[in-house]
């Protein structure tokens, strides 16, 4: 790792070149250092030259216009892109001082502790019981008083429990968007992941349900560190301790797109007193 | 079909509705043609049901139950009892379904799931190729290549260590033949294989990514993210394949008439040469005639029932998992 461990934000304008200023003494520890990230599929470079430090127990938004490259960045910190046929990844990112691409790294190991909410709610057609056993159950719990305890717990924790404790054995298909999506968020938890990947999670959700996850983010980050991508700048300013704002450079040579770190700060200098241009035009609802 | 140009009311002349227009006569010609290739399906299933009743009934009539459930199959003597068919046909497509059914889903997942799209295709061609070579074609191989092969390279040592042994001896042990249940089993397993593949493989491949990647996001291998995502999604899919297939094999007549040794016997050993329905159809239908010819249309009517009671009960079990998908 290139980073000193109490590092705080590098403050980012494209090209970013991972300006360190002076620490903030509050600052958490560093749960991801990603530095000089980008990612291509195939030939097609999606994301150029990203760095930006992750922190233990806060909520970090992601925000830009479609086709930035925040969710691809969200998806390369727990390897989810190593799925993709011809995805690539150039640049270091350390998860708790480790490199999480070096060879000697399982991906599902890392996932394991790097969980995952996905923007369309996905619960396996299982019962409700069945999807929140389903992690514990691949990671050898096996004992029936052990695993009742864990999916009462995740339940409770996703704010879902008092609605299905009654019909833990129907489906978990049966649910409405907002139950669904609570309920792999409680899938999620059940493993105990070290932190939590949200991509659009609320984006298919009503206000009342979308409000339900954001009071339940700010319940478990004393326990997880949460990442979310949001198309939603209201979410961000709601949940988010910091945000890190994507933007899309167009090269008109060759007229391809690539999608670049803009700013990165706390939630409330990027909303109130941006430094970059594009983030202020963004923000203000001027652009995107 | 302009509608919109049809509603128009500047263009509707006279006192019809503004919105009214007349179907045009391609789409009705087609309606019809449609019904009538539909209804045509039904009405030939009917007439092949009722003729082929219509023509065993003097063995219905002349044997009577006792003598249809019989296994005395005896045309010389008049007897005829149709058990030990049955029984061949039965034994011969759950030896087929054993072999073919876990060979058949390890390759639809290997296609969908392992194997990168560029190298599945091509294989994908290959699998169904299987399914155009004639039976006629399986059932010369079975019985110049595979038959010998199995008598003298496989049955006999089987037989030769099993022999003695309590119920495996029973199954596998001598009598030995190339041509028997087993060989048939086999080949009526090579056969399904391709159709098991091909249904299963799409009932997979519509399992969305984003399940996968939920099973894939909790740290799974892609072994358990099988068990986990795909599998639930899509077992009531292949067991309609599964099913699909043993009517298949239940079917299946010059293939197995070659191969399984053309014995009425009912027998628990598997490596003895039987028969099987369609085999006694077509090998003796063509010296067959009065009661006897009656007897060999009978049992065709009876496989006929079946095979339609199996895929009946396929579909079932497939919409019924369908609806258990929606989460009802």
């Amino acid at each position: 790792m290139d980073q000193p461990e109490n590092e705080v934000l590098p403050k980012l304008h494209v090209p970013s070149t991972a300006l360190d200023v002076p620490a903030e003494s509050f600052a958490s520890p560093a749960v991801f250092n990603v530095d000089g990230v980008s990612i291509y599929y195939g030939s097609f470079r999606a994301v150029a030259h990203v760095s930006l430090t992750i922190h233990e127990h806060e909520i970090t938004a992601f925000i830009g216009p479609s086709g930035c490259g925040k969710t691809t960045v969200l998806r390369t910190l727990n390897r989810m892109n190593d799925l993709i046929p011809g995805a690539r990844m150039e640049g270091s990112i350390h998860y708790r001082g480790a490199g999480l691409y070096d060879t000697a790294v399982s991906p599902t190991a890392v996932r394991r502790r790097i969980g995952m909410v996905f923007q369309k709610a996905n619960p396996f057609p299982k019962s409700i019981y069945d999807n929140v056993a389903y992690g514990p159950r691949i990671n050898g719990i096996r004992g029936k008083g052990r695993l009742d305890e864990i999916v009462e717990r995740s339940l409770r924790q996703a704010a879902l429990w008092d609605e299905v404790k009654d019909r833990l054995g129907k489906s978990g298909l049966g649910l409405s968007g907002g139950q669904a999506q609570r309920l792999c968020i409680a899938r999620t938890l059940a493993v105990e992941p070290d932190v939590v990947l949200m991509d659009e999670p609320c984006s298919a959700l009503d206000p009342i349900a979308t409000g339900r996850i954001e009071d339940l983010m700010q319940e478990i980050k004393a326990k997880y560190t949460i990442v979310i991508v949001t198309h939603n700048m209201q979410q961000a300013t709601r949940v988010s301790d910091r945000t890190a704002f994507y933007s899309v450079l167009r090269d008109e040579k060759s007229d391809t797109r690539t999608g670049v770190l803009v700013e990165y700060d706390r939630t409330v200098n990027i909303f109130e007193n941006p430094k970059d241009d594009r983030t202020q035009a963004y923000v203000t609802g001027r652009i995107g | 079909m302009n509608t919109v140009a049809k509603a128009d009311p500047a263009q509707s002349a006279g006192p019809a509705h503004p919105l009214a227009h007349r179907r045009p006569l391609g789409d009705r010609t087609f309606q019809v043609l449609a019904l009538v290739a539909g209804l045509l399906v039904l009405v030939i299933l009917i007439l092949i049901a009722v003729s082929t009743a219509q023509q065993s009934t003097s063995w219905f009539t002349t044997a009577g139950a006792s003598g249809i459930f019989s296994i005395d199959w005896d045309p010389a003597n008049n007897h005829f009892g149709a058990m030990s068919f049955v029984f061949g046909t039965v034994i011969t497509s759950v030896i087929a379904i054993v072999i073919a059914v876990p060979v058949s889903v390890a390759i639809a997942l290997l296609l969908t799931e392992v194997v990168p799209r560029r190298w599945s295709q091509p294989i994908v061609y290959v699998i169904d190729l299987l399914a155009v070579v004639p039976s006629v074609v399986w059932g010369l191989w079975g019985i110049l290549v595979l038959v010998p092969w199995l008598q003298n390279s496989i049955y006999a040592h089987i037989g030769n260590v099993l022999n003695g042994v309590p119920v495996l001896g029973n199954l596998f042990g001598p009598p030995i033949s190339g041509a028997a249940f087993c060989t048939a089993g086999v080949i009526l397993a090579i056969m399904i294989t391709p159709i098991i593949t091909s249904l299963s493989r799409e009932v997979i491949a519509t399992v969305p990514a984003i399940d996968k990647e939920g099973a894939y996001a909790l740290g799974a291998t892609r072994w358990e993210m099988i068990r986990g995502a795909v599998w639930p999604h899509s077992q009531g899919g292949v067991l309609g394949a599964v099913l699909i297939g043993l009517g298949r094999a239940m079917g299946e007549t010059i293939a197995a008439a070659l191969v399984i040794g053309s014995s009425a016997t009912i027998t628990s050993h598997l490596l003895a040469p039987g028969y099987s329905i369609p085999a006694v159809i077509a090998n003796q239908f063509g010296e067959a005639s009065g009661v006897f010819r009656s007897a060999l249309i009978g049992m065709g009517l009876f496989l006929f029932a079946i095979t339609i009671i199996v895929n009946l009960v396929a579909r079932g079990i497939v919409e019924r998992s369908a609806r258990r998908m929606r989460g009802a």
